[in-house]
């Protein structure tokens, strides 16, 4: 990570399957910034995250970005069949990461005794665990996180926080959707679909 | 490059690990074996129909793998995780289409030597066969890849890939069984366009389908 990341969204209108999500959406991230988005299920959350990602196109508007981007989402995109270890090389191999980077990202979440596992065989907070781990792993500047507390117990939810907080000292930007308080200090609240 | 590298050896071996070579092979020897039982133990029509059997086989063979070549990969999010690290959808197509044909493309090659001799076929229609097979299962890995990546995510991927690979393989298919002829060497010349053509065309049309997906 170089520690200058940066995303902007200038009156972006995100429209999916012909409906018209949200518009004239603004939100500026400088390098140590965090933002938690709230709203009710089908408001275009996650939709806001792909925008961020790539994924999708605005219908109208800017999205502007400096750094890497890491996504954390439902899927898991970890191959079933192979050990948590294995599975997370192959990413951290794309990134140009070392194995010792992501051995410490699995330590991080509390997973480091799974890494021998095959994926298939973990719960679904270890999945969660496992997902935030690639992120933590990948060395992005902003992450994108879709309900990252979701599945995961107290002791997890609290190295997340960790996690973020020390992503955030080293410049890093969090933008994240949950419905589930997160440890964000300073983040900027917005709420989609608010009137 | 190295990214390239990544994604071809992440499913080569994933075929491996999951039967993507043998299947195909043991599919093209079945057919192999059958077709005598069928025709008769007539060694003379054998060789004269084998050649064109074995085109078949092969176009059938790489079409058992279609539903697995891209539509995990859509559903698990490695896709997407692709894309957002910047990897354009065109380089995965590409990346795709040589690591089908790199499971499926040599094992056929070596399959042949065996279905040949189950055939009966005489030395030259045997290199004839492999060289329009070296030929043509580029095409043939490309044309997989593309309709493994338009049916992603369909229920019955597998058997809609047969329809639409089919229809679509036939040039393949008469241009190499064209090359078994002993003078048909513009065949052989026709049936590398072709092939080359849908190697030419697979990356984009793949990448096209695999971001259609996305929205």
């Amino acid at each position: 990570m170089d520690g200058a990341g940066q995303l902007a969204f200038e009156s972006v209108a995100c429209v999916r399957g012909g409906r018209l999500l949200f518009q004239d959406f603004s939100l500026s991230l400088a390098a140590g910034d965090a933002a938690l988005l709230r709203g009710p299920n089908g408001v275009g959350k996650s939709s806001l995250l792909r925008l961020a990602a790539g994924l999708l196109e605005p219908a109208s508007g800017l999205i502007t970005h400096q750094g890497r981007f890491a996504l954390a989402d439902e899927a898991l995109a970890l191959d079933p069949r192979q050990t948590l270890r294995n599975a997370l090389l192959f990413w951290a191999r794309l990134d140009a990461n070392a194995e010792r980077d992501l051995m410490d990202a699995l330590g991080t979440m509390g997973i480091e005794h799974l890494a021998s596992v095959p994926v298939r065989m973990l719960s679904t907070g270890q999945r969660k665990r496992a997902t935030i781990a690639r992120v933590i792993a990948s060395g992005a500047d902003v992450w994108l996180l879709d309900e990252p507390g979701n599945g995961l117990d107290k002791d997890a939810l609290t190295l997340l926080d960790a996690a973020m907080a020390v992503h955030r000292v080293g410049g890093g930007i969090v933008l994240a959707a949950s419905h589930q308080p997160l440890g964000l200090d300073g983040a900027k609240y917005i709420t989609l679909g608010a009137p | 490059m190295s990214v390239f590298l990544t994604l071809i050896k992440r499913d080569v071996r994933h075929a491996f690990a999951g039967g993507g070579i043998t299947l195909p092979v043991i599919f093209f020897l079945l057919v192999a074996t059958l077709y005598p039982f069928g025709v008769g133990p007539d060694g003379a029509l054998l060789s004269k129909t084998g050649g064109g059997v074995l085109w078949i086989a092969a176009l059938l063979a790489s079409l058992l793998p279609i539903d697995r070549l891209i539509g995990p990969d859509a559903d698990g999010g490695v896709l997407d995780q692709l894309a957002v690290r910047g990897i354009s959808d065109e380089a995965i197509g590409a990346a795709k289409i040589i690591s089908h044909w790199l499971t499926f493309g040599p094992s056929l090659l070596l399959a042949t030597i065996p279905a040949a001799g189950l055939l009966r076929l005489d030395s030259e229609t045997f290199w004839r066969i492999e060289a329009g097979l070296v030929l043509g299962t580029p095409g043939l890995a490309a044309l997989s890849v593309m309709i493994a990546a338009l049916t992603a995510g369909l229920r019955s991927a597998g058997a809609l890939g047969g329809m639409l690979l089919l229809p679509l393989a036939v040039p393949l298919l008469i241009f190499g069984a064209g090359s078994l002829d002993p003078a048909g060497g513009s065949a052989f010349k026709l049936l590398g366009a072709v092939s080359l053509l849908l190697c030419a065309l697979g990356p984009f049309a793949a990448g096209a389908a695999i971001k259609a997906m996305r929205s």
